[in-house]
C-alpha cells in the first residue's frame, strides 16, 4: 500500500461529506445525469442483457487460465517489439517505471486516466525522483493541481464545480492573463487545452492504463473520450501500459463484446469517443507511434483472490455504473471511502488491497439495495462479496465488541422460541406502554443511532404471536 | 406445480411484524384465507437476516434450521415481506452449501416460500380484493422485494383493485430508504441522508399515504416523516388491501377518545 489510506475514518469522512454542502450539490450531478443515460442506452440495444451474461462468461473463462492468458499476451508484446514487466506490488511496479523513465532520459511524464497509477501513487514517486508527471484527463489534471485523489473511478473531479475548477487554475496557471474571463466552463476546457498541449509535446515518456490487454494480439487498449490517452501514447518516444493482471481479454472478439457494455453502462454512450488500440512500438511503415513500448502488469495482491469467493471481483471493468447507482455514494461522494477505488466496488476491492482490519467499514456502510449488482455489466454479485467480508470480519473477531455482544443476545433468544415469545411479549408491552402518548419515541435509551436521525414508532402492544395463540388457538395469553 | 384447491399456508410473520405491528399480519391472514387459504402461524422468531447481514454464519445456520422445521409441513409459506421472503428464497441455499442433507430441505422451503402480494397474484392468480380506501397513495418499493424478487407489478396491481384509491407514483420509488437493518443504526448518519432524500420525494407525490411491502423499511421512513412533522400516515400494503385501516398508521399514537 502506498496511497494513505483514510478508510478508517470512513465513519467520520461520512459526516464530513454531509456536511460539505458544495460537495452535496456537486453529487446531485452524479445522481440524474449517469442513471438516466445508462438507462437509456441499455433500453435501445435488446441484447443488452445478453451482452451481460456474455461479458460475464469472457471474464470468468479468462480468470480460470489466467496463467495461459497472461503467457501468451507477453509472447505477443515481445514478438511485436514491446516489453512486459511483471510487478508483484506497487514498491515494485513504481521501480520498474522510474527506471524506464530514467532509462529514457524523462523530465516529464504525461499521464493518461489510470486508476492503477492512482494504486500505485506513481506520481508522487516520480516527483520525488526529480521527474514531473503531467495528468492530461481533464478530471485527473484538475485534482492533481488540487492533490487529491479521485472521488470517481471515471470521472475523478466529479465532486467540485466549475468555480473550485476556476479557482484552481488561477492559482496554478500563473502565466496566463489574470484578467481573463474563465466564468463558463468551456473557457476553463480551452485554457486547459492550451496548457497541456505544450506539455504533451514536452513529454519524454507516455504513461496510459489499460481497459483491457489482449492475449491473442499482444494489443492494450484504453477508452476515453478526451483523446488525451492517444497523444499521450503516441508523441513521447516511451509509451509505458501500466495495467493489473485482471485486464487480460483472450482475444479482439472478446473485447468487441466488452466494449458493447462498457460505454454503455460507464456513460450511456454506445462507445466512447476514443477507443484506441496500442500493439508494440513503431513499426517502420508506421506515421507515427513510440519507439520503446513497455507494459508493466501489477498484482499487488489480485492472485490470490483468484480461487476464493472474491474472484468475481476480478471481473470488474470499472465502469462505474455500481457507484452511480449507490445511495452511500450518492449520500458521501467518492472521497470518503477512504482510499482509491470507491463505491460499492471499492467496498469489495479494497479490503482485497489493503486489508479489511484497514478497510472493514467499506463492506459494512451498505445497505445492501443491491441496485450496484442490478447494473454491474459483468454482473457482479457485489452484496454478496461485502457480506463475505463481513464474514471474514467476523470470524476474526474485528466486529466491534457492541455488535458482537448485541448480536449474541438477539441470537440467545432468537434460538429458543419460548423464551423469545415471553421475552418480547414483555418488552414490547412495556414498549407499548411508554409509547401510548406520541405512538413513537424520539429517543430510546438502546437505539440512539437510530432517534439521532428518526423516530422510532411505537409498537402496537400485544405481539403478533400472542394473539395468535389468543385468537385462533382458544389458549390464554 | 398445480396450486391445491386449498393450499396450507405457513404464515411467516416477520420478526417486525410479530413485535412491531401485528395488525399487518392479521391483514395478511385475512387477504390469504380471502384467496381461499388454510393459514397457521407456527412459533417462529427470524428468518435470521439480521445475524447473516453481520457475518455471522453461525447463528444465521441455526436460525435456518429452526425456520426449516417450523415450515415443513405446509404448501406454501407465505411473508408480509420481500426482505424476509428473500432471505429464505435466495439465501438459504447458500448457507448450506456444504451440507446436502439441510441443502435440500433448504432448497424445498424456498421453492415454496412467496412474498405475499406475488403469492397472490403470481400464485394464486388474485387480481383484486375487497377493500376500500380513500384517497391518493405512494408506494415505495423495498429494496429485496424488487431486486431479490421481482415484486413491482403485483401491489400495484392489487392497490388498482381497492375502492376509491389512486396511486400516485413518487420519484425514485425504486431507491432505497436507506433502512438497511443494522446499517441504519451503525451508520445513522448516512441512513438520515439517505431516507431524507426518500421523505422529500415522498411529500413532492402529495399523497397523503404513503405505503410499502416491508415494515423495517416503513418504520424508517415513518419515522423519518414524524420527525420532521409530515403529516404524510404510513402503512403496509396489506393493510390497505385488507381493508383493515383502522389501526392508527405507524408512529401514530391510538387516540383514546375514539375508542
Amino acid at each position: 500500500m502506498t496511497v494513505q489510506s483514510t478508510s478508517p475514518q470512513f465513519k467520520q469522512n461520512a459526516t464530513r461529506a454531509l456536511n460539505d454542502a458544495q460537495l452535496q450539490r456537486a453529487l446531485g450531478n452524479v445522481k440524474q445525469g449517469f442513471i438516466d443515460k445508462r438507462q437509456m442506452a441499455a433500453d435501445k440495444l435488446p441484447e443488452f442483457e445478453a451482452l451481460r451474461d456474455s461479458a460475464r462468461d469472457i471474464k470468468n473463462h479468462t480468470l480460470e487460465h489466467l496463467d495461459l492468458y497472461l503467457e501468451a499476451y507477453e509472447e505477443k508484446v515481445r514478438s511485436s517489439g514491446g516489453h512486459v514487466h511483471f510487478a508483484r506490488d506497487a514498491a515494485e511496479a513504481r521501480e520498474i517505471i522510474l527506471s524506464i523513465c530514467r532509462e529514457a532520459g524523462a523530465k516529464t511524464v504525461t499521464k493518461g486516466k489510470s486508476m492503477i497509477s492512482e494504486e500505485i501513487g506513481i506520481n508522487h514517486h516520480l516527483e520525488a525522483n526529480g521527474i514531473t508527471p503531467v495528468e492530461t484527463d481533464l478530471g485527473e489534471y484538475i485534482i492533481q493541481l488540487r492533490n487529491e485523489l479521485p472521488s470517481h473511478i471515471i470521472a475523478p473531479a466529479v465532486h467540485l464545480n466549475a468555480t473550485q475548477v476556476e479557482e484552481d487554475f488561477r492559482r496554478v496557471h500563473t502565466h496566463l492573463d489574470a484578467k481573463r474571463d474563465l466564468s463558463e466552463p468551456v473557457q476553463l476546457l480551452t485554457e486547459a487545452r492550451a496548457v497541456l498541449r505544450e506539455r504533451f509535446l514536452a513529454a519524454d515518456v507516455g504513461i496510459t492504463g489499460a481497459n483491457f490487454l489482449v492475449a491473442e494480439t499482444g494489443t492494450s487498449i484504453i477508452v476515453t473520450n478526451e483523446g488525451n490517452g492517444d497523444l499521450t501514447q503516441i508523441l513521447p518516444k516511451t509509451h509505458i501500459v501500466l495495467a493489473s493482471i485482471e485486464k487480460l481479454v483472450p482475444t479482439l472478439e472478446d473485447v468487441s463484446q466488452l466494449l458493447r457494455v462498457l460505454a454503455r453502462s460507464a456513460t450511456g454512450q454506445e462507445l466512447s469517443v476514443y477507443t484506441t488500440f496500442s500493439t508494440g512500438p513503431r513499426r517502420s511503415a508506421d506515421a507515427d507511434g513510440p519507439e520503446n513500448y513497455h507494459v508493466v502488469i501489477l498484482d499487488n495482491g489480485r492472485s490470490s483472490m483468484l480461487g476464493t469467493a472474491f474472484e468475481e471481483m476480478l471481473r470488474c471493468i470499472r465502469c462505474g455504473a455500481c457507484m452511480n447507482h449507490c445511495p452511500v455514494y450518492h449520500a458521501v461522494g467518492g472521497h470518503a471511502y477512504g482510499w482509491v477505488y470507491p463505491g460499492p466496488m471499492g467496498a469489495v476491492l479494497t479490503p482485497s488491497l489493503i486489508g479489511v482490519d484497514k478497510a472493514g467499514h467499506l463492506p459494512n456502510a451498505s445497505t445492501f439495495c443491491g441496485r450496484c449488482e442490478s447494473v454491474c455489466p459483468v454482473r457482479i454479485p457485489l452484496p454478496k462479496l461485502m457480506r463475505h467480508w463481513r464474514e471474514r470480519e467476523f470470524e476474526r473477531h474485528l466486529t466491534p465488541a457492541t455488535v458482537r455482544s448485541g448480536l449474541k443476545l438477539w441470537g440467545f433468544f432468537a434460538k429458543r422460541p419460548a423464551l423469545y415469545r415471553l421475552a418480547t411479549r414483555a418488552a414490547m408491552g412495556a414498549l407499548a406502554l411508554a409509547g401510548r402518548r406520541h405512538g413513537r419515541f424520539a429517543w430510546l435509551p438502546m437505539a440512539k443511532g437510530w432517534t439521532k436521525v428518526r423516530d422510532f414508532p411505537a409498537p402496537q402492544g400485544e405481539t403478533f404471536q400472542q394473539r395468535w395463540k389468543r385468537e385462533r388457538k382458544g389458549a390464554s395469553a | 406445480m398445480p396450486v391445491p384447491s386449498k393450499p396450507r399456508v405457513g404464515l411467516f410473520v416477520t420478526c417486525l411484524v410479530d413485535l412491531m405491528r401485528p395488525s399487518v399480519g392479521f391483514a395478511a391472514v385475512k387477504l390469504l384465507e380471502e384467496a381461499g387459504c388454510i393459514v397457521d402461524a407456527p412459533v417462529q422468531t427470524c428468518c435470521g437476516q439480521p445475524a447473516y447481514n453481520s457475518g455471522d454464519r453461525g447463528t444465521t445456520r441455526d436460525l435456518a434450521m429452526q425456520a426449516i422445521e417450523a415450515f415443513q409441513g405446509y404448501d406454501y409459506v407465505v411473508a408480509p415481506s420481500g426482505s424476509c421472503a428473500g432471505m429464505i428464497k435466495a439465501h438459504y441455499p447458500e448457507l448450506f452449501e456444504e451440507d446436502p442433507n439441510w441443502r435440500a430441505k433448504a432448497d424445498a422451503l424456498a421453492a415454496k416460500t412467496h412474498e405475499l402480494t406475488s403469492f397472490l397474484v403470481d400464485v394464486l392468480g388474485v387480481t383484486k380484493v375487497d377493500a376500500s380506501f380513500a384517497g391518493a397513495v405512494t408506494y415505495h418499493d423495498s429494496c429485496s422485494g424488487l431486486r431479490e424478487l421481482g415484486v413491482k407489478a403485483q401491489p400495484r396491481r392489487l392497490l388498482a383493485s381497492v375502492e376509491g384509491l389512486t396511486l400516485v407514483e413518487m420519484k425514485d420509488s425504486d431507491v432505497c430508504c436507506g433502512f438497511g437493518g443494522t446499517f441504519a443504526v451503525k451508520y445513522s448518519d448516512i441512513s438520515g441522508a439517505i431516507v431524507e432524500a426518500k421523505a422529500r420525494n415522498v411529500e413532492a407525490s402529495q399523497a397523503p399515504t404513503l405505503l410499502a411491502g416491508d415494515l423495517g423499511c416503513l418504520m424508517n421512513m415513518a419515522g423519518k416523516l414524524s420527525r420532521d412533522g409530515s403529516p404524510v400516515q404510513v402503512r403496509h400494503v396489506a393493510e390497505v388491501l385488507a381493508g383493515m385501516t383502522d389501526e392508527p398508521a405507524i408512529g401514530v399514537a391510538r387516540n383514546p377518545a375514539a375508542k
